[in-house]
């Protein structure tokens, strides 16, 4: 299968000014790269720099050497060295974004949340309803909460408004932090569901999963933070 | 291969963002400065800024931000550097870029009146206490050449209840409105010649918190919808994590840090902008 990420040597420390100038060093000469149809999980202890990494695929976190290259459009583009203009197209039609957390919109409906990444690709709005529903739905939030906004919803529920937004578009890489904490294991299987989905349209994954089970469930191959190499699952 | 799956059509508004006139920059500013004193004023500014982009200025009180919008804006003529604007500038068609500061002074006046928009974080600075609110709407159309009272009037109610103002007001005097009302009024004000590039200094500075998340919802709304490109400074970062898609952080008069803003604001590499995103309570 073909590749669609391909990360290079990736360092970053963190340097916190405000705190001494201390020093952290994160990743060291992170490499790895990720096919069509396949699911790599980033492994290691709390601390390890997990999230870290993710967030440095998705842009949002910058790295100080190295290159996190995408397959876009049949091009390949450095996201370590990219416009913030280039990562926000990469985000909107390439790179699927999961975590855990929501970041609530005042006033925005769950369903308008679930929408909107086909909305901003120039989707058919009832199409792109339709499809909100029916993730909403898989993922069993209840279909009174649909029309409000999600800021008092529980965090289970928050969780899933957030999965259902991240799988409502096709993308063709998807990274997933910790999609299934706190979820229980009906909609945790729901999840793996989703993902394997994913994997067989052909989307590239990378994601962190503390539950084990899960983890054996959708992992190809983990690649292991603390002595940041790849092997290949089961 | 992108996201395009059955749900999309192919020519969607975005796809022609990104093919169409969004290729090029709206305003591209170079070496831009403007001092009263040393540290005083702003220093050096460099950017583009792309159509539909929302560009946000965090920074230091006295930083120089507002003076920064004045300059961009067309209001305050900089020491150094140039402000090139990709406008509809006598006759030309859009194509052209031009030096905002070599054109006469005629000239910006008609772009803050018509191409442009101005929202001043008080709202009266920004609307005319002795005309009524349809008046203040009307106002830029007519700037823009309309004429036609049964039509102004029109599009002021349309424009009254798009930002949440019941149409029965439509002949009262800003002055009776709350300041959330004003402000919204404000934004009317300037959106109804449906600008290109709108200027804001702490729109939602004055307000309590439960009226600026509905201004913010309405802001973020009509950015979308409208494709505009703005450029806004604000002291607030969940008003920047919300609203911009680049931020730049300054501090005595200089640009410290400039990025995409979720990076800016979860990656800070600054000491300025690491203490600034470490005193506000996470959210
Ligand atoms: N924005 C940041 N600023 C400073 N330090 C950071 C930042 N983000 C992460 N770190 C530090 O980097 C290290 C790695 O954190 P990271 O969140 O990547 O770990 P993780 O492997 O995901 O851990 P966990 O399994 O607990 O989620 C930690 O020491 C953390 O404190
Ligand atoms: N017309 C003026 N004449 C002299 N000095 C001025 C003038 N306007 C602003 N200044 C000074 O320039 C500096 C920058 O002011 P500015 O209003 O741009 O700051 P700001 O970043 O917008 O601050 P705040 O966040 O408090 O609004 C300040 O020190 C201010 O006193
Ligand atoms: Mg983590
Ligand atoms: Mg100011």
């Amino acid at each position: 299968m073909e590749t669609m990420l391909r990360a290079s040597e990736v360092s970053k420390r963190f340097v916190l000014h405000n705190q001494g100038g201390v020093e952290l060093p994160v990743l060291t000469q992170a490499s790895f790269s990720v096919n069509q149809g396949e699911c790599l999980v980033l492994n290691g202890r709390s601390g390890s720099g997990k999230s870290t990494l993710l967030r440095a695929l998705y842009g949002n976190y910058l790295v100080d050497s190295g290159r996190i290259e995408v397959q876009a459009d049949g091009y390949w583009l450095d996201i370590a060295s990219a416009t913030p203009r280039a990562i926000l197209q990469l985000r909107r039609n390439t790179i699927g974004w999961v975590s855990q957390f929501l970041r609530a919109i005042p006033r925005v409906s769950a369903l308008d949340v679930v929408m909107q990444p086909l909305l901003d690709v120039g989707g058919d709005a009832k199409q792109a309803k339709r499809k909100a529903q029916q993730l909403l739905e898989r993922l069993n939030v209840p279909s009174h909460l649909w029309a409000l906004a999600p800021a008092t919803f529980s965090g289970g529920e928050q969780q899933r408004v957030n999965i259902a937004r991240g799988f409502v578009l096709d993308y063709p890489v998807l990274l997933l932090d910790e999609p299934t904490a706190s979820l229980d294991s009906t909609n945790a299987s729901a999840v793996v569901e989703l993902i394997d989905q994913a994997k067989q349209r052909g989307a590239a994954v990378v994601g962190i999963f503390h539950d084990s089970q899960v983890r054996e469930q959708v992992a190809d191959r983990l690649y292991d933070l603390s002595t940041q190499d790849a092997t290949v699952q089961g | 291969m992108t996201a395009m799956n059955s749900v999309i059509s192919k020519s969607g508004p975005v796809q022609q963002k990104i093919h169409g006139q969004a290729d090029r920059p709206l305003l591209v500013v170079d070496a831009l400065s403007k001092l009263y004193a040393p540290g005083k004023g702003f220093s050096e500014v460099s950017f583009d800024l792309y159509p539909g982009e929302v560009l946000g200025i965090v920074g230091e009180s006295g930083s120089g931000k507002s003076t920064l919008l004045q300059a961009l804006s067309g209001r305050l003529k900089p020491d150094a550097g140039s402000v090139l604007y990709r406008g509809t500038v006598k006759g030309d068609q859009g194509d052209q870029m031009n030096d905002l500061y070599g054109m006469p002074e005629s000239e910006r006046r008609r772009l803050l009146r018509t191409e442009w928009g101005v929202v001043h974080q008080h709202p009266m600075d920004g609307l005319r206490p002795r005309v009524s609110a349809g008046g203040n709407i009307g106002e830029r159309l007519m700037a823009k050449g309309l004429s036609h009272y049964g039509s102004i009037r029109e599009q002021a109610l349309r424009w009254l209840s798009d930002v949440e103002i019941d149409q029965g007001r439509v002949d009262d005097m800003p002055t009776t409105f709350s300041g959330g009302m004003q402000q919204r009024l404000q934004i009317a004000r300037n959106l109804v010649t449906h600008p290109q590039l709108i200027f804001m200094d702490e729109p939602t500075g004055g307000l309590d918190v439960s009226v600026q998340a509905r201004l913010l919802d309405l802001l973020r709304r009509l950015v979308n919808e409208l494709n505009l490109s703005v450029i806004i400074v604000t002291h607030d970062l969940a008003v920047a994590r919300l609203l911009a898609d680049r931020l730049m952080v300054m501090k005595q008069s200089r640009v410290v840090e400039s990025g995409l803003t979720d990076q800016v604001l979860d990656d800070p590499q600054h000491p300025y902008t690491q203490l600034l995103v470490s005193s506000v309570l996470q959210n």
